[in-house]
């Protein structure tokens, strides 16, 4: 196929797909998240950069008929490998022997969680999640230090110009979304502070909120946007959610404890976890909406500057 | 007799999709799409080893005692969010390479930096 705006919507279609596959495998969470990353989120920044380079693929010269040899050859070897692989759904299986029963029989008196899944992400394995957390962080400033363009105000006046006669098409859009903002938001909240009982948390809730700031800056325009949420905050709040994550570490450090053990953050040790996933959840939330925003702006901001420069040479 | 590893197989064949676009097309654009069919396939394979015949979701009530194993529903969860994090920081590098070369198909790259060198 050759028409890229084509390949990244069925891109689109393929995550929501793959989503209402994992919803029939019994993992809500990870439903969630793909739902609203794959579907999503991953859709739009793939829209803006075909925006910029252009939407055809130029025709290949050489020939495919070795990567195809070497993707089959792969494709048979991984087959073979699987023949010794325990069959789907047993219960016997050896990864469901080892560490799983501890989390499904005990995380209720030792957590206080209904939902596994929050419990083993927030405290069990609280270090990986927070070494993930650093990961999304640098990503973000990746981002920042590939994309970011310094801005002149007489740029943005110009800019200004050009956005008006375009957002004032869609009128109808324009008022259905600001009627849903508040709604998404709201909802974003819900699901970063009900992931205890629920499916939900805060990779799920930071996305989510960063969908309904992108949607108001995709129908208001990137000038407005800029104005309404401050770019220097943002950065800053991608920051300190990594901090409150670290901090939760170092006081239960300070209690006596291990890095993030939660029983020490209070009298009782339930509360004491329920308080530490609440906060490194809020620390998970904030960082995740702030990187996705900055990454947003910054793939945004680029291409307008890409595109008005191309016009004003042409 | 093997019918059970079925889900084995689709992974395997989503895989090869994926891996045969990162290898077979020269557009940046479209080896990252490729790319992220391919870390798809690798969710399917974690998630589809986590469930259970009959189990449920791994969220604790009354009156079930069988769940699917919640340790790699916790691991895809958060390889998603990464992966969104490095497929943007992948589209990036594409925008930059199409700033400076004009193009990003992998053919005129190599051209150009062949008549500069």
């Amino acid at each position: 196929m050759k028409d890229l705006f084509a390949v990244v919507m069925l891109s689109g279609i393929y995550g929501l797909l793959s989503a209402s596959f994992f919803v029939a495998l019994d993992a809500v969470d990870v439903a969630f998240t793909e739902a609203s990353v794959g579907a999503g989120i991953a859709t739009l920044l793939m829209l803006v950069t075909v925006t910029m380079t252009g939407r055809y693929e130029h025709t290949a010269h050489h020939k495919p008929i070795w990567a195809l040899v070497v993707v089959l050859v792969t494709g048979v070897l991984l087959i073979y490998g699987t023949l010794d692989m325990p069959y789907f759904g047993s219960a016997d299986a050896p990864g469901h022997l080892h560490v799983a029963p501890r989390y499904i029989n005990d995380s209720m008196q030792e957590i206080g969680v209904p939902n596994i899944v929050t419990s083993v992400l927030a405290s069990y394995r609280g270090y990986d999640t927070l070494g993930e957390v650093v990961v999304i962080f640098t990503a973000g400033v990746g981002v920042l230090a590939l994309l970011s363009v310094t801005r002149r105000p007489e740029e943005s006046a110009e800019i200004d110009a050009t956005n008006v006669s375009m957002h004032k098409k869609h009128l109808i859009l324009r008022i259905v979304t600001k009627m849903l903002i508040p709604f998404i938001l709201i909802f974003a909240l819900y699901v970063q502070f009900h992931g205890d009982y629920g499916p939900g948390g805060g990779f799920q809730a930071g996305v989510i909120f960063a969908a309904a700031i992108i949607l108001y800056s995709m129908l208001f325009g990137m000038s407005t946007a800029r104005r309404v949420i401050n770019q220097p905050l943002v950065q800053f709040l991608s920051a300190f959610g990594v901090l409150i994550y670290g901090s939760v570490g170092i006081v239960s450090m300070l209690n006596g404890g291990n890095f993030l053990d939660y029983n020490l953050l209070s009298d009782d040790p339930v509360a004491g976890q329920h308080l530490g996933i609440l906060l490194v959840e809020l620390g998970i939330g904030c960082t995740v909406t702030s990187v996705m925003v900055i990454i947003y702006f910054n793939f945004g901001g680029r291409t307008e500057d890409y595109m008005r420069n191309r016009t004003k040479d042409a | 007799m093997f019918l059970g590893l079925y889900n084995y197989w689709i992974m395997v064949v989503l895989m090869m999709i994926g891996f045969y676009i990162v290898i077979a097309h020269g557009n940046l654009v479209k080896k990252i799409v490729g790319l992220t069919i391919f870390q798809t396939s690798v969710f399917i394979f974690y998630i589809s080893i986590s469930n259970i015949d009959g189990g449920t979701a791994p969220i604790l009530a009354e009156g079930i005692s069988r769940y699917s194993n919640p340790l790699p529903h916790v691991l895809i969860l958060t390889a998603i969010v990464v992966g969104i994090a490095t497929t943007a920081l992948g589209l990036a590098l594409a925008m930059r390479i199409m700033e400076a070369y004009g193009s990003i198909e992998e053919e005129e790259i190599q051209q150009r930096d062949n008549r500069e060198c």
